[in-house]
């Protein structure tokens, strides 16, 4: 019960995209199409997964003060945590890469599609912010995998809302000089406002 | 009213084409069309013929609000009635026509400058972006400037009013090209600017002041709204009873408060089939089906209200009707409507209950779900044509 709560949270309440505003850049440019909005979700909510408690891990093995009392004992007052953002970003760049490899081969259009935006994942701040969000509230292992899912799920959520509202823009008789990312930003603030109902929500 | 017709067509050749006053024509094209069925026709294909069009539409939302508004005229007034210590000995007599006429006027006092304020801010944005961007004043304006105040706590101060409305329109439809073109429902998306930078003036305490005269504080009682109240324990039926907050004698925003006012424009709206049943009927099946859920569960006193009152306190009766059935920013599929009413009517109870930050979930409820009203209709829309394909055997 207690994970599910933590899901909900990390979906709706503590939303990456729409209510702390991270991993905007893919956010705002792959969202044009429901199609594409869905595959980068899901590869979103995938990386976001899979690196979240993998980072966890690392953290609590390698990196945290005192992690290295298994290797051996007099290492138990090394603090290696300074290099926790380089260290979970290689772990990121190599899920990522990964990933891309397998989209490559078994989707290529879905590959077309995403274009620079899947290696942009990266460097998406929603997947790093995930780890850190992991290392500051310090989850245990299998809240981490659940927070990174939840945060997954909610940007998959986000874009393809954002996506749909986007398609239908179109029909839509917008200021020639907000067109494009102008209108964007303003519809992801309207939905924002929107995703406030779950503001204030404790579980 | 030819005597109108013939000013009308004699000051039109100024608004023309070529005319000295050509760049005011969307100012011209409201007046004429709001008073005369407009003589052009379409040139080119498709051509419906049909009476109906986005001005009958339009009125008939307003003919549908007009028993809401007017109740809200009277309530305004009562609620201040009882508030305020001065009137305690009129209000012991009862509804005597005496009182009701003073209530009116009391309520007259609050709604009718916020009114005007709605209709003055907001129409001279609709006009100066309808001259710019040569689009036609649109009635639509009639329904979102009369909802608006109707959605408002009376003793807002006019400003806000003004700013409120000023957003609604301005980001909340003008920038996405107008009527017919925006993602969120005007009225409420400038209510929930006004909700979210000035939280103090339009929840909670609302009859701090004596509407419609500014700077006098009620001396009197001050009451909160009964979902307020429940949330800090108090028993449904305590303050009021079922029955008076169906009819609507209850404090609140200025048009919410009555139920059955709200059942009466229901029933306008989909006998001109204005607005949709299905979203209406959603709604209550989700306010239903989680009220019942929560009181199986219920651990305190709120959990365990029962759903029929959740129906007539609140915004959810107006919400469900008014803005839920906006047919620009709800789902617009048939299944979508379903899904789209059932969501927001579960939603309201969530926030109610759940939510400690917010006493009332309606408005937010119908924001979060115009922001998922394209997605529903996205997938509903994918899914009838893929079983359209798997019929003709192309799948």
């Amino acid at each position: 019960m207690e994970l599910f709560n933590l899901f909900l949270k990390a979906t709706f309440i503590e939303n990456m995209a729409l209510a702390f505003f991270l991993g905007m850049c893919s956010f705002l440019a792959v969202s044009k199409k429901v199609e594409t909005a869905i595959g980068l979700g899901a590869a979103v909510v995938f990386v976001l997964t899979v690196t979240t408690p993998l980072n966890h891990l690392i953290h609590q093995l390698l990196l945290a003060p005192g992690a290295l009392t298994w290797v051996s004992p007099s290492l138990a007052t090394v603090d290696l945590s300074f290099l926790s953002f380089i260290a979970y970003i290689a772990t990121i760049a190599a899920v990522v890469q990964i990933v891309e490899m397998t989209i490559d081969r078994f989707s290529p259009k879905l590959y077309a599609a995403l274009g620079v935006f899947l290696p942009l994942i990266a460097v998406n701040c929603a997947i790093l912010g995930g780890s850190l969000f992991m290392e500051q509230r310090e989850y245990d292992l299998p809240q981490s995998l659940v927070y990174g899912f939840g945060a997954g799920f909610g940007f998959f959520l986000a874009i393809v809302a954002l996506a749909s509202i986007r398609e239908r823009l179109k029909y839509s008789n917008v200021p020639p000089g907000l067109r494009g990312l102008g209108i964007t930003f303003l519809t992801t603030g309207l939905m924002a406002m929107g995703f406030m109902i779950f503001a204030g929500i404790r579980l | 009213m030819k005597f109108l017709r013939r000013q009308l067509d004699r000051i039109a050749p100024l608004f023309e084409e070529g005319g000295r006053l050509q760049k005011l024509y969307p100012l011209y094209e409201a007046l004429d069309s709001f008073l005369y069925s407009p003589g052009t026709r379409t040139a080119t294909a498709p051509h419906v013929r049909d009476a109906n069009d986005l001005k009958r539409t339009m009125i008939t939302v307003v003919i549908a609000l007009t028993p809401v508004t007017l109740w809200t005229l009277f309530n305004t007034g009562w609620q201040a009635m009882l508030a305020d210590r001065a009137y305690a000995d009129a209000v012991a007599a009862g509804f005597t026509t005496g009182n009701v006429l003073t209530a009116t006027l009391i309520g007259l006092k609050a709604f009718l400058p916020l009114y005007l304020v709605t209709i003055a801010v907001g129409g001279a944005i609709e006009t100066v972006f309808a001259v710019v961007r040569k689009h036609d004043i649109n009635e639509g304006f009639l329904v979102t400037s009369l909802l608006f105040p109707l959605i408002l706590p009376p003793t807002l101060p006019l400003w806000q009013a003004a700013l409120g409305i000023t957003f609604g329109v301005l980001i909340g439809k003008e920038i996405f090209g107008g009527t017919g073109m925006n993602v969120l429902n005007p009225a409420l998306t400038g209510r929930a600017f006004l909700f979210f930078a000035y939280p103090g003036e339009i929840s909670g305490e609302v009859w701090r002041l004596m509407p419609g005269d500014p700077g006098r504080l009620v001396d009197g009682v001050s009451g909160a709204t009964t979902l307020a109240r429940w949330y800090e324990g108090a028993v449904p039926g305590s303050d009021h009873s079922w029955w008076e907050a169906f009819v609507g004698l209850t404090p609140g925003s200025m048009g919410e408060t009555s139920t059955l006012l709200c059942l009466v424009g229901a029933l306008i709206l989909i006998l001109s089939k204005v607005g949709s049943w299905r979203i209406m009927l959603g709604c209550l099946l989700g306010l239903v089906t989680v009220g019942s859920l929560l009181n199986l569960f219920a651990v305190n006193s709120y959990m365990a209200v029962p759903w029929y009152w959740h129906l007539v306190v609140g915004g959810f009766a107006f919400g469900a009707v008014f803005m839920a059935t906006d047919p620009v920013s709800a789902a617009q599929t048939d299944l979508g409507r379903w899904i789209y009413g059932f969501l927001i009517g579960a939603l309201v109870l969530l926030v109610r209950v759940l939510n400690p930050a917010y006493p009332e979930g309606m408005m937010l409820a119908i924001l979060f779900m115009n922001v998922f009203a394209p997605t529903i209709d996205h997938f509903v829309t994918r899914a009838n044509v893929r079983r359209r394909q798997r019929r003709l055997g192309l799948q």
